[in-house]
């Protein structure tokens, strides 16, 4: 069992935009790739060209449909990764203290060392966003690229999580969550971000930006009908309506 | 345990995963992005988006992070292989290059010098055309073609003919000022990249996103508003929204007057030769009225103020400008909302919808950029004008027998709004825009012994351009440019393998392809496909002789192949992305790029371009081979020392000039690739600002086009909303001039081939159709596999291995279907049984899945138990090349009329729930794998 930190320096996290995410799985795959390179141990894979492939993956993109009460149906793709909770469950019930929550910044870690692959966190997260890697029989989840966000052997540029710089649509932002005036809190501001299940008290770093409303039209034509206001009817009108705005010109 | 105990587990922030960096270009697909490869120990750790490359800016999709999975991929082909067991069995046995080659030179050099016709020169998603299409050229065959005939020819055909440049990859919506941007068919395009990064700009500008589509998936998720359009309506919809445009004066007259052949005058008199050709003067010119004087005058003539509408008698004949004809036509009632709704699956008022957001993003708010600048009449304008509707149209108008009348009717639509390279439209892409005559002609006639005046493949202007001989047959085996597909500007590979086993127009003698599936998802009528490649004569002999396939992967063609030449991985090879073939530039620049060997292959493989200029060499081929010794030593010797005409080569950036290194043109540079490698693998040539928008029709960008090589004469040209080569082709169908159709195909001629859009049904609904086959079924690939070469990717077939067949929640119901249920699809062609799931966000008569994860047993490298073969299905099974028999004793090929374009979408299906076989129906028998399978 393990505690929170009383207070944090700083709140990383990310900003995650559901109105631009195509579900193009960008994120997956460069987390993918980029964790493992990087992380204690790889991420590994089973059975990678059989029946059953499986393998660990600190980020997953989910498509569902939304049926409003009017208009067509929607298709919303959801990424979701560790969202660095504030009051994590994970930390809580882990029995050696392998998961924690760092003071300096906010995020959350499993130290692989000491993670005896129970798998009790992975049961307390309300959000799945852990996964047992099977190979190294110890949790996995995102480390907001803890190795890449301070690391300066890296170009400025691309202290980021990996996830963030490969993005196609923009649709990831990251950064200190707790400052009101960083820009991706200026974003959730801007945006009415939102945390994922409020009701588990959990109190996620990560925000989701919700899809602007979409299908606005109900059937009218009004606001836009002196758009079609009919010049003509008829071919010969329409040429003559063309001569006389010529001529106007 | 204390929080701060745990401090002391601080993780290594300062990790170094690799020890160089070598930038080269991404090849998981055909968007062509910039690339870091981490290397460590010379092995490849970790690929992300180059962040200065101009196609990605440092992004990076699926596909591409998944790169280093490709290049350890099981299935990459160890070594030359030779055919033992029968074809199709996949029984083969390693062989040398010199062996491999000699044979294939042993076959090849008889045909030349005999019938090179008899060589049958076809490749895939291959970006090295304008070398393949010398090879076949030097080789003497007409019988080239990449695999555009069953991609999408329609949007490059009718672009070219209309606008002289195409959406695709070559245009790009002005991310920077539309306001308002229309999806017609796209999901997701070759362009991946630009596009996403393009639709969170306009997002975040506010602007919005319409999505006209059968299915909400894609981008058509993330659109404002969509659209659930019927397939294969696409072009009734967009003459409605003429329709409606011309009733309400919402077009843009000045653009139309200037920029298009509205003002040309079109001879109208039916009993004239000419009836419905340009007036021309004697130098040749389309002739408009100059509204200056009321005189006619040539349309590019100094200060010509061409006037929209008027008459014009000359020598008894009258003739009225285009812009009467597009009045006359467009604005019949048959066009009206109300007509259409039903056909399109949209109510009539949903249709005036669109046409007024249309309406009111084109003319409420225009963007206007201070740049003078001349047009090619000489005319100064003060600013640059905007019209901040775009458009972008894809695969979804494309795969329908009426794709290339349907695309071309939303160019119409760009030019009533004056939406085609004003700001806030549709931009082109330097080399384009390129008007048709400023491309060649296909060139079919085979000679023994000698290469072909000409490229194979070309853009005919008119009937005399065609590859038919005097009795007017084709003179190709796919019977691209010949009446039945007269502008099959990209060939039409999907009817390759059907005539050759028919021997129809001719027999041939070897298929040469090259990373190309065509025993499998590449193919039309797959399992009549893999017959007609093991189809043997009386004597025993196969009716297609002799097959050679190269290809990286042991994909599903390789078993299917006699002679195999393996190919590298794209990090273990030298390519070019090339303003002579399908380069990366972006509208303000000409851009091209290269990939080179980041890593030394490690089995006996060899990029097939060095193979290609090695066996021209050994055939003797002009320009490969001189006094009996090879002129490039491999494909980076003629990247850098090729020469298409003098000072064009291969790459515009880093030639040699009178005063050192300079762009476009110039003599070759023994370091140009090191320069490449030196500047990220990529180089731009950035289009002046005043040459930046209405490039066809503007000076700087026409001098601007010249001095870079890319036009060798400024060559402005119109928008031809008229398309004369069309009309001569209906013209010859009414029995005027010469050549002459065959009779069977004058009636379809002359309804197809208008000088103005048009529509009509897809070909494949036949009359009973709608009764048999009530449903539409179409196919698309998931994001992190479009235009992927091997879904078998050990990442990303974890994200998807299997896809069901998605039915609309209606149609569900209605079967009564629950979730885990399978269906019986069948079409007048063949019967599947797959898994089926549920969507609601989709048309409500239409059945679709995620195309190619279907997987033979025992291909690519795969467990025989994969889902991929086991569950994974593929539609092809049920798309015919051929339309079933109509009892007028033709087979008609299932392709546009026009272009040749295979018909993917036109199929129509019905659905039965049945009992879950133990796996997706039909089952082949497993090939044996030419590489060894992963324990």
């Amino acid at each position: 069992m393990t505690d929170h930190p009383s207070h944090t320096h700083r709140q990383l996290g990310l900003v995650i935009d559901l109105d631009t995410c195509v579900g193009c799985q960008a994120c997956v795959v460069s987390c993918k790739a980029w964790n493992s390179q990087s992380q204690p141990s790889p991420l590994s894979d089973q059975d990678p060209y059989g029946a059953d492939p499986s393998g660990s993956f600190l980020n997953r993109v989910h498509g569902f449909e939304v049926a409003p009460e009017a208009g067509p149906a929607q298709l919303v793709h959801f990424p979701k990764s560790c969202l660095h909770c504030a009051e994590a469950p994970c930390v809580i019930v882990c029995p050696t203290g392998a998961s924690y929550k760092r003071v300096e910044d906010g995020i959350v870690l499993v130290n692989e060392a000491d993670c005896i692959g129970c798998g009790l966190c992975a049961w307390a997260c309300p959000y799945g966003a852990r996964e047992m890697d099977m190979a190294e029989g110890v949790m996995k989840k995102c480390t907001l690229c803890v190795d890449r966000i301070y690391n300066e052997r890296l170009p400025e540029a691309d202290r980021e999580p990996a996830c963030v710089r490969s993005c196609p649509a923009g649709a990831r932002h990251f950064g200190d969550l707790s400052d009101p005036e960083s820009a991706v809190s200026l974003l959730v501001e801007a945006r009415g971000g939102m945390d994922l299940m409020p009701e588990q008290g959990t109190r996620p770093a990560n925000k989701y930006l919700p899809p602007r409303p979409r299908d606005a039209w109900q059937g009218e034509v009004d606001v836009l009908a002196p758009w079609l206001e009919p010049v003509a009817e008829e071919p010969k009108g329409l040429l003559g309506w063309i001569d006389r705005t010529l001529a106007r010109l | 345990m204390a929080q701060t105990e745990r401090q002391r587990d601080t993780p290594d922030t300062q990790v170094q995963i690799s020890d160089e960096i070598r930038k080269t270009t991404c090849y998981m697909c055909a968007c062509r992005c910039g690339i870091d490869v981490h290397l460590k120990n010379g092995t490849p750790v970790y690929i992300e988006g180059s962040r200065d490359h101009p196609v990605n800016r440092g992004v990076l999709c699926a596909k591409g992070a998944a790169g280093l999975k490709q290049v350890t991929s099981p299935a990459r082909l160890r070594a030359p292989l030779r055919r033992t067991g029968p074809r199709g069995s996949g029984a083969f046995e390693e062989i040398s290059w010199e062996e491999a080659l000699e044979t294939a030179v042993s076959w090849l050099a008889p045909l030349r010098e005999s019938a090179p016709e008899k060589l049958a020169f076809f490749t895939g998603r291959d970006q090295s055309q304008s070398l393949t299409g010398w090879w076949a050229q030097q080789f003497g065959t007409p019988n080239y073609a990449a695999h555009g005939g069953f991609c999408s020819v329609n949007m490059a055909a009718a672009g070219i003919y209309t606008l002289g440049g195409s959406f695709w990859e070559f245009g790009t919506p002005d991310w920077e000022h539309a306001e308002l941007l229309l999806l017609f068919g796209v999901a997701e395009d070759h362009d991946s990249n630009p596009l996403k990064r393009g639709l969170a700009r306009l997002k975040a500008r506010g602007a919005r996103v319409v999505s006209i589509n059968p299915v909400r998936s894609g981008y058509s998720a993330i659109a404002d508003d969509w659209l659930g359009i019927t397939p294969g309506s696409d072009g009734l919809l967009v003459l409605s929204l003429v329709h409606e445009l011309l009733r309400a004066g919402r077009i843009d007259l000045d653009f139309l007057a200037r920029f298009t052949n509205a003002p040309v005058l079109i001879d109208c008199d039916p009993k004239s030769p000419d009836y419905g050709l340009f007036l021309r003067d004697e130098a040749g010119a389309p002739l408009v009225i100059d509204a200056r004087n009321g005189r006619p005058a040539p349309w590019d003539g100094e200060g010509v103020e061409p006037k929209l509408t008027g008459h014009l008698r000359r020598a008894g004949i009258s003739h009225r400008t285009v812009m009467e004809m597009i009045a006359a036509q467009y604005m019949d009632r048959a066009y009206a909302p109300e007509a259409v709704a039903g056909r399109v699956g949209l109510p009539p008022e949903r249709i005036r919808w669109l046409a007024a957001e249309i309406a009111r993003a084109a003319f409420d708010r225009t963007p206007e950029l201070n740049r003078p600048w001349t047009d090619f009449r000489g005319r100064e304008h003060r600013t640059m004008p905007g019209r901040p509707v775009a458009v972008h149209a894809m695969r979804g108008v494309s795969a329908h027998s009426n794709g290339f009348q349907t695309c071309r009717a939303i160019h119409l639509l760009q030019a009533l709004l004056g939406a085609i390279d004003t700001p806030g439209s549709f931009r082109f892409k330097p080399p384009y825009p390129k008007p048709p005559e400023a491309h060649c002609r296909p060139h079919a006639r085979a000679v023994p012994g000698q290469p072909l005046p000409g490229p194979p493949l070309g853009y005919p202007l008119g009937p005399e351009d065609l590859a038919v001989d005097e009795n007017g047959a084709p003179l190709r085996i796919d019977k691209a440019f010949s009446w039945e597909a007269p502008l099959a500007v990209h060939g039409m590979m999907h009817m390759v393998i059907a005539n050759s086993a028919a021997g129809d127009p001719y027999p041939i003698d070897t298929l040469f392809l090259y990373m190309s599936n065509m025993a499998w998802n590449s193919a039309m009528n797959t399992a009549g496909t893999m017959e007609m490649l093991t189809a043997q004569d009386e004597e025993g002999g196969y009716l297609i002789p002799r097959i050679i396939y190269s290809d990286a992967y042991a994909s599903e063609m390789v078993a299917y192949a006699d002679l195999i030449l393996p190919d590298t991985t794209y990090l273990e090879r030298h390519d070019c992305i090339s303003l002579l073939d399908r380069p990366i530039s972006e509208p303000d620049a000409a851009a091209d790029a290269i990939r080179w060997p980041v890593v030394a292959p490690d089995r006996d493989v060899r990029p097939f371009q060095s193979v290609l200029l090695d066996l021209g060499a050994r055939l003797g081929l002009p320009g490969m081979s001189e006094n009996g010794q090879p002129v490039y030593r491999d494909y980076a010797d003629y990247l850098t020392n090729h020469e298409r005409r003098p000072g064009i080569g291969p790459l515009a950036g880093f030639r040699m000039g009178p005063h050192g290194l300079q762009d476009g043109r110039g003599t070759p540079n023994e370091a140009q690739l090191d320069s490449y490698i030196g500047a990220g693998g990529t180089h731009a040539i950035p289009v002046p600002p005043e040459a930046a928008y209405y490039k066809p029709w503007n000076r700087a960008y026409q001098d601007w086009a010249v001095d870079s090589g890319l036009l060798d004469a400024p060559a402005p040209a119109l928008v031809q909303l008229w398309s004369e080569p069309l009309r001569r082709f209906q013209r010859a169908a009414e029995g005027q001039g010469s050549p002459q159709p065959p009779e069977h195909l004058r009636a379809r001629l002359a309804a197809v081939m208008t000088p103005l859009p048009v529509w009509y049904p897809p070909l494949a609904e036949m009359p009973g159709a709608a009764q048999d086959f009530p449903l539409h079924a179409l196919t698309q690939r998931p994001m992190a596999m479009y235009h992927s070469w091997g879904s078998q990717n050990a990442w990303l077939r974890q994200l998807q291995g299997a896809s069901p067949l998605y039915v609309s929640g209606d149609r569900w119901r209605a079967l009564g279907l629950s979730e885990g249920d399978w269906v019986r699809v069948t079409s007048a062609h063949g019967e599947i049984t797959v898994p089926a799931a549920r969507m609601e966000a989709q048309n409500p008569d239409v059945v679709w899945t995620w195309n190619a994860i279907g997987k033979r047993k025992g291909a690519w490298g795969l467990s025989p138990a994969a889902p991929e073969a086991t569950e994974g299905f593929l539609l092809n099974h049920l798309i015919p090349e051929l339309l079933p028999p109509r009892g007028d004793g033709q087979r008609w090929s299932n392709s546009d009329p026009i272009t040749g374009q295979a018909a993917w979408f036109d199929l129509r299906v019905r659905l039965e729930k049945c009992a879950p076989p133990s796996e997706a129906q039909p089952v082949f028998p497993p090939l044996r794998s030419p590489v060894p399978r992963p324990a």
